[in-house]
């Protein structure tokens, strides 16, 4: 449904998209990660004709993004940081300007405004402009706007920056929703959580290009297989704890002596616990937690670009 | 045809929201000309004398011209809002016929601009201004200012989508339009200016087109000034029509 190849975009000196390729299939959602200044946006700026690529190709729901805009514009709806709503008319009056400018007659547009705004949980700010709304509303009434003509896919520009965590759930749900009704979703998101969380398959760009691709599990899975972690009690029991670890996993322990934390790679779960309670408490080390964990999509980041996904500081990609 | 009418008709609605949400968007087309009217007939008319005319009646087309000259470049800085807010980008990503919002937004300017010649006009029957011309005359002098404007939207259309940010185009307008409305015949004779001044002054197009309105406000007659005051207009208009969705397109599609 969604499908970018060899995408090229440069803004003056600046590389944002050097041979990007992406694709989702019908139904599903695909979430393309990235730290801020990674070629995300400029991504969805092409996929949804706001942008031309200097070279690549790019289709949505099997219409020639770049040679067919037009068409392409019936069957897609935007959401995310720089598609707009209006300020000053109400949650209303801009789901219904949009509704027919997507070309609904007055009935329908109406109509499908109301289903959204009821469904969306608007109805009481409905007709109050959009400037007095909070962040999470305005994104719900952003979603509403994109899903007004009930177009087949649906891109989403980081749904959900900004947003406090009750925000953040509510929209998680909305989109969970949208999935299972058999829309296409392409998601941008620099949380790793969100990816985790919604994405049937998640994209990592960096530099303008994708770095690594699968499902969530199979990312995490590249990275390192599952880990035994400790936290220690006591700062002074790191040394002990590393060289317990060292006898009952594979490899040479890691250890986070500021987090009192000390972990090391296994390949089975057979006694694996029973056994370093037992080793470390005959070494005299105090245990305060101990468990199996698997990566997170944090690691898999840091792993995947030597850097973590959320240490840049926002250099704003050129928005027009 | 049909669809472009009707998208432009919801990018008009928008506007004219925006306008009854926010009346004091339409300050610039009510309260300060109005202030001009009864500032310069009232304060300055007993000192200023034009031969032959009552300073008034003479000052009205100056304020008419003055006033919407403004109102059709600031075009560029309520286009230049909509391209920085990203309210652009939405239009962009729906499937209209993208001129519409062009046209939409330069229509809206348009009304902006017969109303605030509606309001001078009974401002300044109320000061003593005598459109004596009659009302064929009077409908042709504003057929032409309103024309005047259109093209100014037109130049604020590719002004607008040239600029980055709408506050650099609200100095930019101050910097010329102000000036350009005193350099002319306006609010004094420019046979009073220094000899190169009043040699621009009665030669550059908003002393052309308010000369034009003033023949025909009050004598009916076109005047000199009104051939080369349309061809001011029609020009412009002929060239930044096109311009304008040019650079519209350019910038939109980066």
């Amino acid at each position: 449904m969604i499908e970018a190849a060899g995408l090229h975009k440069s803004f003056g000196d600046t590389h944002a998209l050097r041979g990007l390729d992406l694709s989702a299939d019908e139904g599903t959602i695909l979430g393309v990660l990235g730290p801020n200044g990674a070629g995300k946006t400029t991504a969805v700026r092409v996929l949804t004709t706001l942008s031309r690529p200097d070279a690549g190709r790019a289709s949505v729901a099997g219409i020639d993004v770049l040679r067919h805009p037009d068409e392409a514009r019936r069957r897609i709806g935007v959401a995310g940081q720089y598609a707009s709503l209006d300020e000053l008319l109400t949650g209303r009056e801009n789901l219904r300007m949009i509704g027919r400018l997507y070309r609904l007659d007055p009935d329908t547009a109406a109509r499908r405004t109301d289903e959204l705004i009821e469904r969306f949980e608007l109805t009481d700010a409905a007709d109050r402009p959009v400037r007095t709304y909070s962040g999470g509303m305005r994104r719900r009434l952003d979603l509403g706007a994109a899903l007004i003509s009930q177009p087949p896919v649906i891109f989403l520009d980081e749904p959900t920056t900004g947003l406090d965590p009750k925000g953040r759930l509510g929209m998680w749900e909305l989109i969970a929703d949208l999935a299972r009704g058999g829309t296409t979703l392409l998601m941008t998101t620099q949380y790793l959580e969100e990816a985790d969380r919604l994405a049937d398959d998640i994209a990592v760009i960096d530099h303008g290009r994708v770095i690594a691709r699968g499902t969530a599990d199979a990312l995490k899975r590249q990275v390192g297989g599952e880990r035994l972690e400790v936290t220690l009690s006591e700062a002074s029991s790191v040394a002990d704890a590393e060289r317990v670890l060292a006898t009952i996993g594979e490899g040479a322990p890691h250890a986070d002596a500021e987090a009192r934390r000390v972990s090391v790679a296994i390949t089975t779960h057979d006694s694996i616990l029973t056994r370093a309670i037992r080793e470390l408490d005959a070494a005299g080390v105090h245990v305060d937690d101990i468990g199996f964990r698997r990566p997170t999509l944090d690691e898999v980041f840091l792993s995947l670009t030597g850097r973590p996904a959320e240490e840049t500081p926002e250099p704003v990609e050129v928005p027009a | 045809m049909s669809w472009w009418l009707r998208d432009s008709w919801q990018m008009i609605n928008r506007n004219l929201i925006h306008i009854r949400r926010t009346p004091e968007l339409l300050l610039d087309v009510t309260l300060t000309p109005v202030m001009f009217v009864l500032l310069f007939s009232l304060v300055f008319g007993g000192a200023i004398t034009i031969p032959g005319v009552d300073y008034t009646s003479y000052l009205m087309a100056g304020i008419f011209v003055q006033t919407i000259a403004f109102a059709g470049v600031y075009t560029s800085v309520l286009l230049a809002n909509d391209l920085k807010n990203g309210m652009i980008d939405r239009f962009r990503s729906l499937p209209i016929s993208q001129s519409s919002v062009l046209v939409g937004r330069t229509v809206t300017d348009l009304m902006r601009a017969l109303l605030a010649v509606a309001i001078m006009w009974v401002v300044g029957l109320l000061v003593g201004f005598r459109p004596e011309g009659g009302l064929v005359a009077s409908v042709a002098a504003i057929a032409l200012m309103l024309l005047f404007g259109f093209a100014l939207s037109w130049i604020g259309v590719a002004a607008g989508s040239l600029v980055r940010t709408p506050e650099a185009l609200q100095g930019i307008i101050f910097a010329v339009v102000f000036p350009l409305t005193f350099v002319s015949s306006a609010f004094v004779d420019p046979a009073s200016m220094p000899d190169w001044l009043g040699w621009f002054a009665e030669r550059q197009p908003m002393t052309l087109v308010i000369d034009a309105v003033r023949n025909l406000t009050l004598t009916g007659e076109p005047g000199p000034a009104f051939v080369p005051a349309l061809l001011w207009s029609v020009v412009p208009l002929l060239i930044f029509f096109p311009l304008g969705f040019w650079a519209y397109n350019r910038r939109t599609t980066q």
